[in-house]
C-alpha cells in the first residue's frame, strides 16, 4: 500500500516540481504519437474512403486485412520498420533508426490500420445513405470522398482518438526503433518500462498516471470539441 | 426556364431492367415532353421507382434505350434533378444544403446566394436558414430537398413518393411546391401509390403492374374509364 501512496507522491512533485528531465519525455512523447496520428490520419482516412466507395477486386480482402491489422502487435511493427531502417535494410541510408523520426513511423505503420479500417466503416454508412443523392446532383468520386469525410466528421474524430489511444500506449515499436536512449528518444511509456526494470516503481508509477491523466485529458477535449459542434449542426 | 426545351423529349426504347435474371421492367416504351406533370402509378413492387431510376440514369437499363432528344442532350444529367421518397440531407444547415447542389454544377458564388435566398423563399423555409437540415420536420425536410432541386433551374424534376412518409398538412404543402415548381415551366415526372395524389397532381397517368407500363391515359379519362382490368381493380381498391 505505501509504495502506491509513494507513487502518487513521487508523481505530485514531479508534476508540480515541473521536473526538466519529465517535461522533455512528456514533450517528446506528444511531439511522436501526435506527428504520427496526423501521418496517419492523412493517409488512413482517404485509404478507408476509398475502399468505403469503389468496388474492386480483392475489396473484401482489403477489408478484412484492414480490420485484421488493427491489432498488430507493436512490437512485429518496431521490428519490421527495425528491419527496413537498420543499416542494411532498404531505407538504411537515411540513417533514421534510434531517432525519433523512426518512432514517428513505426506508430505511424501501427496507427494507419485503426484509423483507416474506423473510417471505412463510418464512411460506408454514410456513403449508402447518400450515393444516390449525391450522384443525382452529379458529385464525382472525389467530391463525393470530400462530402462524406466533411459529413462524417464527428465518426472520423472517434477514429483518429482510437489511433492516438493506440500511439500513447503503445512501448514495443518505439522502444524497438527509438531504443529508449535518454534525452533523444525517451519517452513516456519507454522511460516507464525502464524505470519498472530498474525497481524504481514510484517513479514508474508516477509517470504511468502523468500519461493517463494527459490521455484523459486529450479525449475529454475532443469530447467538449465534438459535443459543442454537434449542438451546433448537428 | 420557358422556350426551347434543352433535352426534352424523353424517350425510352423497349426498356427492361433485371437484377439477377428475375425481369422486374418488362419492355417499356414511351415518350415524355415538356411542361406536363406524368404520374407513374401502381401498386408495391410495381417498379415505379425502378422506372425513375432507368429516367434518371441511376440505374441502366439492361435491354432497350433510354434517349433524351433535345439539342443538349450531351449534358442530360445537369438539367435534371431527383427528389427522393425519404429525403436525403447533409449534415449541414438548411442554406448550407442548397449551397452545396449548386456549387456541384459549378455555379458562381453571388448567383449561388441569390438562387439559394429564392428557393428558401419559395418553399417557405427562409427562417430556418440557419438551422441544421437534419434537425427539421420530415415535412420540412422534404421541402428542403425540392427546393434545392428547384434551385438546380430543372429541365426535368423526378420524385419517388415524395409524400409517402409525410402527414395530409404536410403532404398539401409538397403538392403545392410540385405545383409551382411545374408552372415554372419544370417537367414533372413522379410516382405514386396514392390515388387521391394522382388525382390532384397529375396532367396524365402511367398505370404499372409488376413491371410493365398496362397504361397511359389523361388523368381524367383514367380514372373515368381505366382500359384495362389491372387498372379498374387498383382504382376500386380491389385486392387481388
Amino acid at each position: 500500500m505505501s509504495e502506491i501512496a509513494e507513487a502518487f507522491r513521487t508523481a505530485f512533485q514531479l508534476i508540480v516540481g515541473f521536473d526538466a528531465e519529465l517535461g522533455e519525455i512528456i514533450l517528446l512523447s506528444l511531439r511522436v504519437s501526435l506527428s504520427a496520428v496526423a501521418l496517419a490520419t492523412l493517409i488512413g482516412v482517404p485509404l478507408g474512403a476509398a475502399i468505403a466507395l469503389f468496388r474492386f477486386p480483392g475489396r473484401g480482402v482489403l477489408t478484412v486485412l484492414l480490420n485484421g491489422l488493427m491489432g498488430l502487435p507493436p512490437v512485429v511493427v518496431g521490428l519490421i520498420v527495425y528491419l527496413f531502417l537498420s543499416r542494411s535494410g532498404p531505407l538504411g541510408v537515411l540513417n533514421l533508426l534510434f531517432s525519433p523520426t523512426a518512432m514517428i513511423i513505426a506508430q505511424c505503420v501501427l496507427v494507419i490500420p485503426i484509423i483507416a479500417a474506423l473510417s471505412r466503416q463510418g464512411i460506408e454508412d454514410l456513403w449508402r445513405e447518400y450515393e444516390e443523392q449525391l450522384r443525382s446532383l452529379g458529385a464525382g468520386p472525389g467530391r463525393a470522398i470530400l462530402t462524406l469525410i466533411y459529413d462524417g466528421r464527428f465518426t472520423l474524430l472517434t477514429a483518429v482518438l482510437a489511433g492516438f489511444g493506440r500511439a500513447t500506449a503503445e512501448v514495443g515499436a518505439v522502444m524497438i526503433v527509438g531504443g529508449n536512449i535518454a534525452h533523444v528518444t525517451r519517452v513516456m511509456t519507454t522511460a516507464i518500462s525502464l524505470e519498472t526494470l530498474k525497481g524504481n516503481l514510484a517513479l514508474a508509477l508516477g509517470l504511468g498516471i502523468i500519461l493517463i491523466i494527459l490521455t484523459l485529458g486529450i479525449n475529454s477535449a475532443a469530447y467538449l470539441m465534438k459535443s459543442a459542434a454537434q449542438r451546433r449542426e448537428t | 426556364m420557358n422556350g426551347d426545351p434543352r433535352i426534352l423529349p424523353l424517350r425510352l426504347e423497349a426498356v427492361s431492367y433485371e437484377v439477377r435474371g428475375r425481369r422486374l421492367i418488362h419492355d417499356v416504351s414511351g415518350l415524355f415532353d415538356q411542361g406536363t406533370r406524368s404520374v407513374i402509378l401502381g401498386p408495391n413492387g410495381a417498379g415505379k421507382s425502378l422506372m425513375l431510376r432507368l429516367c434518371h440514369g441511376l440505374i441502366r437499363p439492361s435491354a432497350g434505350r433510354v434517349i433524351w432528344c433535345g439539342a443538349s442532350a450531351g449534358r442530360a444529367p445537369r438539367h435534371q434533378a431527383m427528389v427522393f421518397q425519404r429525403p436525403v440531407l447533409l449534415r449541414r444547415s438548411t442554406a448550407a444544403n442548397i449551397d452545396f447542389a449548386l456549387s456541384l454544377r459549378r455555379i458562381g458564388r453571388h448567383e449561388r446566394r441569390r438562387r439559394v435566398a429564392e428557393a428558401l423563399d419559395m418553399a417557405g423555409l427562409a427562417r430556418l436558414a440557419k438551422v441544421p437540415a437534419r434537425v427539421l420536420s420530415v415535412g420540412e425536410q422534404q421541402r428542403l430537398a425540392l427546393a434545392r432541386a428547384w434551385a438546380l433551374e430543372p429541365e426535368v424534376l423526378f420524385l419517388d413518393e415524395p409524400t409517402a412518409s409525410l402527414d395530409p398538412a404536410a403532404t398539401h404543402a409538397v403538392e403545392n411546391l410540385i405545383d409551382t415548381v411545374n408552372r415554372s415551366g419544370t417537367k414533372i415526372i413522379m410516382t405514386t401509390h396514392d390515388l387521391g395524389q394522382a388525382r390532384r397532381v397529375a396532367d396524365e397517368i402511367l398505370f404499372f403492374d409488376r413491371g410493365r407500363l398496362i397504361e397511359r391515359a389523361a388523368t381524367q379519362a383514367f380514372f373515368d374509364s381505366p382500359e384495362s382490368p389491372e387498372a379498374e381493380a387498383f382504382i376500386e381498391g380491389r385486392l387481388w
